[in-house]
């Protein structure tokens, strides 16, 4: 029964936090709509959701959004110093294949995103079989050990939060 | 109280400004379509972090009242900024592929890795033939 009524529950909690926040208001009438919008649009949208990726919210989750956050900033320092003042022909960009462990793709999406906004990485494709992504990365000194990061610092944690 | 809010902001604003304008020159500046993407991705995110958090922190002090837009413009950008990034780089994979424009600044050193393998290569006649066919892969 509530399986029926609340198919997505991480879905509803998310509409009604993004709803409240767009109307920036707490009043009775504002969270009554909140919660009408977050209960029903996931009871029509159900039949598009039949895969949906199991997710553990907890320490897991707080703890990637964490690292991915202190990650951003640093990548920020670490690409603003070398478009400042790194010639061209030092930069030793290339392109990255990291073979992937999570199968999921939501999972993959993910990973995708957080490298792309992490140091010096933009990631550009998936391969056909989803077992390996793309990515360039703007300036490595040791492939293996940017690989052998990106797995152990995100894709771990990322093998934690989806089941 | 105010005054630290003040000092905060006053850092915050330049930092912000500082970022999105060395992001925006690495667009200019930098070599090939590949490692331009770098710049709009990342540097602009804290530079446009450091204002919305300069904004967050200046209405609650000075007007009095909280506005939480910023954390869904800061949400949402974080959303689109690494697929807009995607879609360039597979359209750029493609331009490179069938030879249009070819920058000589943008071939990479050792070319891409297996270009048959990836994603956006494949054509609907092969996901047919990966049909048929299920245990190639």
């Amino acid at each position: 029964m509530t399986q029926r009524l609340f198919p997505h529950p991480g879905l509803s909690v998310l509409l009604i936090v993004v709803w409240l926040l767009l109307l920036n208001d707490l009043s009775f009438g504002a969270v009554l709509v909140a919660l009408v919008v977050g209960l029903l649009v996931p009871l029509f949208t159900a039949s598009y959701w039949r895969n949906k990726p199991g997710l553990r919210f907890g320490w897991a989750t707080i703890d990637y959004v964490a690292v991915v956050a202190w990650d951003i900033v640093i990548a920020n320092f670490q690409v603003a110093w070398l478009i400042l003042f790194r010639r061209d022909r030092d930069l030793r960009s290339c392109w990255l294949v990291i073979p992937l462990d999570v199968r999921q793709p939501e999972a993959i999406t993910t990973l995708a995103g957080t490298i792309s906004l992490t140091p010096g990485t933009v990631s550009a494709d998936v391969s056909a079989d989803g077992r390996s992504l793309l990515v360039h990365a703007l300036d490595t000194a040791d492939r293996d050990a940017d690989i052998a990061r990106i797995k152990s610092r995100y894709e771990a944690r990322l093998l934690r939060i989806y089941q | 109280m105010e005054r630290v809010a003040e000092i905060l902001i006053t850092i915050l604003i330049p930092v912000g400004g500082a970022f999105a304008l060395i992001g925006s020159w690495g667009l200019v500046r930098l070599p090939s379509l590949m490692t331009r993407l770098h710049g709009p991705t990342k540097a602009t995110t804290l530079g446009v972090g450091s204002i919305l958090i300069a904004s967050m922190l200046y209405f609650p002090v000075y007007e009095g009242r909280f506005s939480a837009h910023e954390l869904l413009i800061t949400l949402f950008l974080f959303i689109t900024a690494p697929i807009t990034a995607n879609m360039i780089a597979k359209a750029h994979l493609h331009r490179q592929g069938s030879g249009i424009d070819p920058n000589p600044a943008d071939e990479m050193p050792e070319g891409l890795p297996d270009p048959t393998n990836w994603a956006t290569f494949r054509t609907n006649a092969s996901r047919r033939s990966d049909a048929q066919h299920p245990d190639e892969n």
